[in-house]
């Protein structure tokens, strides 16, 4: 993996990998690869990608029990909340700044 | 025995007594005012704990056969009377709305939640080195690390600060630091116990587990926690295995012995422990079976991308605008996220995160995540195959005894091989114990671990309980434990 493509992987992970680290990071995930690709020495023709999903999943009732977590305890821990909200930074760009 | 010692005694024998009458504060506060004062400083396994809420806990505790013992819980674990941190910046403070299904069993048993225990930062690391609070000391030689990454749990088990622990395991965080701190270390059968309130690591792998000085002891606690729940969709729907009879002996047992996988590699002591416990086992009544295993260097490279993977995933919640940690001033939303998470994220989190998204990440999904979930299918079926031949395998825990601080932290990647032995059974979501033996020649704690086929636990304990009396399962009755090897302040 290389410096760039350490930048690309850590944009889509909304990470921001300081410059100065940047060769060590891609230092250190490139010896990970490298030693992930042992997997091309095992035979893994016709096995199918290992999942836990049931054939049949058990489906539960369609109903609910009254439980509710509530948006005063949904809302407790908010680093800024404005009443019933989340209060966060502008997500559309502003037109009018 | 007066107040002081009630924190020596098993968790079987100090529910006796507080149902005989003695008190539950002092139960729980016992190993606070003892243990707590000479090690506490020095080994810091615990990071929330708080003397009002240990108070409320006692007095709260109900009838149930675990009534007045005190648990040290993983930080992953929510608990509504302490902080849930992970040992991360990024959930700094936060306190959960809702206990762990977990949690309320064991408050649902009269267990009294302790405390806190340290960690790897999002249960990411081996030795409890990566937490934002600092590490946690090995109380067998304080300049050695206790394992990982439930570190905190298993070395506040050993020093007496706490009966029991819980811890999480994932790639062998609960077997790994048992093994370190000579205690007893169970990851259940995938399903068994609910992850329910257990911070999300790696959806698919994450179990949570149980630490305890005495084989009984880990199967009443399974006792309690184990079993369906409608929170918890991975949950088994059947009934939990019944372990109440872990005292009945090996008799007819046959226990692989794999012994191609420890030939290189493996600290000789570690190698010797392992041949003195299969002696042992024998002694008792099982039956030695040779066989051939799939080397675990598969399971580990495996492991770093479904693992990742999932993390990648999983950790995306943790961005600054529900709960935790926020980044101020940031110009929209993109910079929220991306400061917060830089600045909240320790590096070992965010080398993981990095591994899964460029795992999962479009020209390389087939190439490295399928892959990696088909070389899972094959090593599910080696031991669906071992378990044809024998009851349960006994293999090492690591390839060494506990390693100094800061011997591997300079090196990701020697970090990740340590859990050779254990990954594999977290892959295949089958059960596995870490048995502590007696220590190496410099007074390192030591350990075996026991796999078996999803729901074998009641064959482990029963195993695990031959070797806690070295093999002479008549010799100690149910009630006699056997006395735990205490470290001792050098």
């Amino acid at each position: 993996m290389d410096r760039d493509e350490v930048r690309r992987i850590a944009t889509l992970a909304r990470l921001k990998i300081p410059d100065e680290r940047v060769p060590r990071m891609a230092a250190e995930l490139s010896a990970v690869l490298e030693f992930v690709a042992t997997l091309n020495r095992l035979d893994l023709r016709g096995l199918e990608p290992m999942t836990f999903a049931p054939a049949n999943p058990p489906l539960r009732e369609d109903e609910l029990d009254g439980r509710r977590l509530g948006a005063e305890i949904a809302l407790a821990g908010a680093p800024e909340r404005d009443a019933a909200f989340f209060l966060v930074p502008p997500i559309v760009e502003n037109v009018n700044p | 025995m007066s107040a002081n010692e009630l924190w020596r005694l098993s968790a079987a024998a100090l529910a006796r007594r507080v149902a005989a009458g003695t008190d539950v504060a002092a139960a729980v506060e016992s190993g606070w005012e003892g243990p707590g004062a000479a090690w506490e400083a020095d080994v810091h396994a615990v990071v929330h704990a708080d003397r009002a809420a240990r108070r409320a806990g006692a007095e709260a505790a109900k009838p149930g056969p675990l009534k007045g013992v005190p648990v040290l819980v993983k930080d992953n674990l929510c608990t509504t009377d302490y902080p849930t941190t992970c040992a991360s910046r990024i959930l700094a403070g936060w306190r959960s709305p809702y206990d762990a299904t977990v949690i309320t069993r064991l408050r649902e048993a009269g267990a009294v939640i302790a405390g806190k225990g340290n960690m790897d930062e999002f249960a990411m690391g081996s030795s409890t080195e990566y937490s934002c609070y600092g590490p946690t000391r090995n109380p067998y030689d304080l300049e050695r690390v206790p394992g990982g990454s439930s570190g905190g749990p298993a070395a506040a088990v050993a020093y007496g600060l706490c009966t029991l622990g819980l811890g999480s395991d994932t790639g062998g965080s609960v077997r790994q630091p048992a093994a370190f701190c000579g205690v007893f270390g169970l990851k259940p059968t995938y399903g068994r116990l609910s992850r329910y309130g257990l911070v999300a690591f790696g959806s698919s792998l994450d179990q949570v587990g149980i630490f305890a000085r005495h084989a009984g002891d880990v199967a009443a606690t399974y006792q309690a926690l184990a079993g369906p729940d409608p929170f918890d969709a991975t949950t088994r729907l059947t009934r939990a295995p019944d372990v109440s009879r872990w005292d009945a002996g090996v008799r007819g047992l046959t226990f692989g012995w794999p012994a191609n996988l420890w030939q290189e590699g493996c600290d000789p002591e570690v190698v010797e422990g392992l041949e003195r416990a299969a002696e042992w086992l024998e002694r008792a009544g099982a039956r030695r079976a040779a066989l051939e295993f799939l080397p675990g260097e598969y399971a580990v490279a495996t492991y770093y991308l479904v693992a990742t993977a999932e993390a990648s995933s999983n950790l995306a919640r943790f961005d600054g605008v529900r709960y935790g940690f926020r980044h101020p001033d940031s110009a929209d939303v993109l910079a929220l996220y991306t400061r917060t998470r830089s600045a909240g994220f320790g590096p070992e989190v965010q080398r993981r995160i990095l591994l899964g998204t460029y795992a999962l990440s479009a020209g390389y999904y087939d190439a490295y995540y399928l892959t990696a979930q088909r070389a899972r299918t094959r090593i599910r079926r080696e031991y669906d195959e071992a378990f044809a031949h024998c009851d349960l395998m006994l293999m090492p825990v690591a390839p060494t005894l506990p390693f100094r601080i800061g011997e591997k932290t300079e090196d990701p990647l020697a970090m990740y091989l340590s859990d050779i032995f254990t990954i594999g059974a977290n892959l295949a979501g089958i059960p596995g114990l870490s048995v502590p033996l007696e220590p190496a020649r410099n007074g390192l704690p030591r350990a075996v671990q026991l796999l078996g086929a999803p729901d074998s636990e009641p064959a482990l304990l029963r195993a695990g309980r031959a070797l806690e009396v070295r093999g002479d399962v008549a010799r100690l009755p149910r009630e006699n434990e056997v006395e735990f090897a205490w470290p001792t302040k050098r």
